[in-house]
């Protein structure tokens, strides 16, 4: 499903030019359990955004869908974000004025879905998520943990491909990580693909593929045989 | 995306922040209060000045000396090279459709009654004048159809000037001394008020020749016209230059119908209107300012929120609608609320203050409206395409 090969991305410091990701090859097979690990600047964070079509490989070849992602419009880069990748970040962005529940609608508003539709796909992620009663709340009623399943319900409610989550408990005590990252797990079970980047080794150690990387290059993928 | 939904989200973030919203509101609407109060005041002129001047009627022409290419009064008044004689105005007398015709000649001089002595305007006229003015006569009669060049020594008074000269005492047939001349008493006329601060019951009428004989002058000042109604007033025009040019041998003379003169009037006070209106368009810029300033900062304290719309799939198209829209619902609350107050205060000046006439015309409180969001869009715009072409990684990290 995902295609990356020979990646690579350099940022200009000042006079100098550092390879965020050098040669960087990685497939991701619809469904898979990825966790990419690795110290800070090592190039995880610009790896999700290039495989979340945020960020522009300079060099190299990525194929989402058997699309060369490189050939697209902004514009088009947009709707396949829309539609086939779910983010969940680490500092939640939720938009502070709405509701949970208005929150979770945002991507179906952008989409144009009717509202009437709207309604009943927002209260069904809600409930998936366990957050019926939270629905009215804003972002400052709520926990990290709720907070966190309240993005998880928008990245998820497209029904994507793919879910990216970076450092997703990383805001938050060990129990309501639990729950975060058991409500990740759980929609991974449902067949989307979960690729997962973090600092924390036993985080990392629950994916059945581990990815570890250093200088912008990948260490180690547990994956490749 | 709906535009319903944009609304929505435009309205939600407005109220979130609800004092700067309307502080930012309040200042389009102070704009386009001034706007709408200020073209009203300007309107209710304009249709006090018509009403002032069409009070004498709109089938009029008038013929004064001299030649100017220009309407208005002919350099001629103090000097001319052709008098316009009373013989000329009998010669109008016989246009056909041409109904009355009211020479006319002004000055200044002292009017006597026993003991009392007043400087009043002198009208020296023709007999047709109440018809071509429409004045009426309020007591006795007015001067008669004598012999044009040797008319007897008769006098109408204005009422004020009969007010302040004879009191309350039976001014038909008294003798009074105007310029030092003797005059009878036959007339008193109605009230007319003033027209643009020129007192018409403080005047004195008499006959034509009798005045210009007392001023030591030659030429009527004017000769005005009557026409009857219906008929086309440049036609009219048009025979009334040829005959005078028969008998002077040249255009030295200057006509103008009421038609030219309204029109002329008419164009100065739109004029005088949009420049009040732009004096109020001037403290709508600042509120548009306003919402520049403030769409700027929502956008720096939003780009995290950008960042996370980009990346849950926003076209750039999409984040520069929802700014825009913020704008331009900011602008039409406030100038919705401008409209209220604008026109609401221009009616309390038409009650407080009746000499000072308003009107407001829908017409621009749609403009108004129009102009209000047309700002909120310009103002927007700026704010708005500098979010939309946020790098959404950068945004993201923003907070």
């Amino acid at each position: 499903m995902i295609y990356l090969a020979g990646v690579e991305r350099i940022f200009q410091v000042g006079d100098e030019a550092v390879n965020a990701l050098s040669n960087v090859n990685l497939t991701v097979d619809a469904g898979e359990y990825i966790a990419i690990m690795g110290p800070s600047g090592s190039g995880k964070s610009t790896l999700l955004n290039i495989i979340g079509l945020l960020d522009r490989p300079d060099r190299g070849v990525y194929r989402l869908e058997d699309v060369d992602t490189t050939d697209l419009t902004d514009d088009q880069q947009a709707s396949v974000r829309r539609h086939k990748i779910g983010f969940v970040f680490q500092f939640f962005h939720l938009v502070p004025r709405l509701t949970a529940a208005e929150n979770v609608e945002l991507p179906l508003i952008l989409a144009g879905v009717d509202p009437a539709e709207r309604k009943s796909r927002v209260q069904a992620a809600l409930s998936a998520l366990g957050l019926s009663y939270r629905a009215r709340h804003r972002p400052d009623q709520l926990s990290g943990g709720q907070r966190q399943r309240v993005a998880i319900a928008r990245a998820t409610i497209m029904q994507p491909n793919v879910i990216l989550a970076d450092e997703p408990t990383g805001n938050m005590d060990r129990n309501s990580g639990k729950d975060v990252i058991q409500s990740l797990e759980d929609l991974n079970e449902k067949g989307m693909a979960l690729i997962l980047v973090t600092h924390d080794p036993d985080l990392g150690s629950r994916a059945p593929r581990k990815i570890q990387m250093v200088d912008g290059k990948i260490l180690e993928d547990t994956g490749v045989l | 995306m709906l535009l319903n939904d944009t609304i929505k989200l435009a309205l939600s973030s407005l109220s979130s922040r609800r004092i700067r919203s309307f502080l930012t509101a309040l200042g389009i609407a102070v704009g386009i209060a001034s706007v709408v109060l200020l073209t009203s005041i300007g309107e209710g002129v304009h249709k006090f000045v018509l009403s002032e001047f069409t009070q004498f009627g709109t089938n009029l022409i008038a013929v004064a000396p001299g030649r100017a290419t220009t309407t208005g009064i002919s350099g001629a008044i103090i000097s001319n090279v052709r008098p316009l004689s009373m013989d000329d105005a009998l010669a109008l007398e016989r246009i056909p459709r041409v109904v009355a015709v009211a020479p006319f000649v002004q000055g200044n001089a002292p009017v006597e009654f026993g003991k009392r002595s007043r400087r009043s305007y002198i009208f020296g006229v023709g007999p047709e004048v109440p018809t071509v003015w429409q004045i009426k006569v309020a007591m006795g009669r007015f001067l008669p159809y004598d012999d044009p060049r040797a008319a007897r020594a008769f006098a109408v008074l204005g009422s004020k000037l009969r007010d302040e000269l004879l009191g309350s005492e039976n001014p038909l047939g008294r003798r009074i001394r105007i310029g030092g001349e003797r005059y009878r008493v036959i007339g008193v006329m109605e009230s007319k008020g003033q027209m643009l601060g020129f007192d018409l019951d403080d005047a004195v009428y008499i006959p034509a020749a009798r005045a210009l004989a007392m001023f030591d002058r030659e030429s009527l000042m004017e000769i005005d016209l009557l026409y009857a109604a219906g008929s086309s007033a440049d036609k009219i025009a048009k025979k009334i230059k040829g005959l005078l040019i028969a008998r002077h041998g040249a255009e030295d003379f200057t006509i103008t119908t009421q038609e030219q003169m309204l029109d002329v009037l008419g164009s100065v006070l739109n004029i005088l209107t949009l420049a009040v209106g732009a004096l109020g368009g001037i403290s709508l810029l600042v509120g548009g300012v306003g919402i520049l300033t403030i769409m700027t900062i929502a956008v720096n304290e939003r780009t995290a929120e950008i960042g996370l719309l980009r990346a849950i799939g926003a076209r750039r198209r999409q984040i520069l609608v929802l700014f825009l829209g913020e704008a331009v619902v900011l602008a039409s609350m406030g100038g919705l609320a401008g409209l209220v107050i604008g026109a609401g205060g221009a009616w309390l000046v038409g009650v407080a203050v009746p000499a000072l006439p308003t009107h407001t015309p829908w017409s621009y409180v749609l403009l108004a409206e129009i102009l209000a969001a047309f700002i909120g869009l310009l103002a927007g715009v700026l704010p708005a395409c500098h979010a939309a072409n946020l790098d959404p990684i950068k945004a993201l990290r923003a907070e």
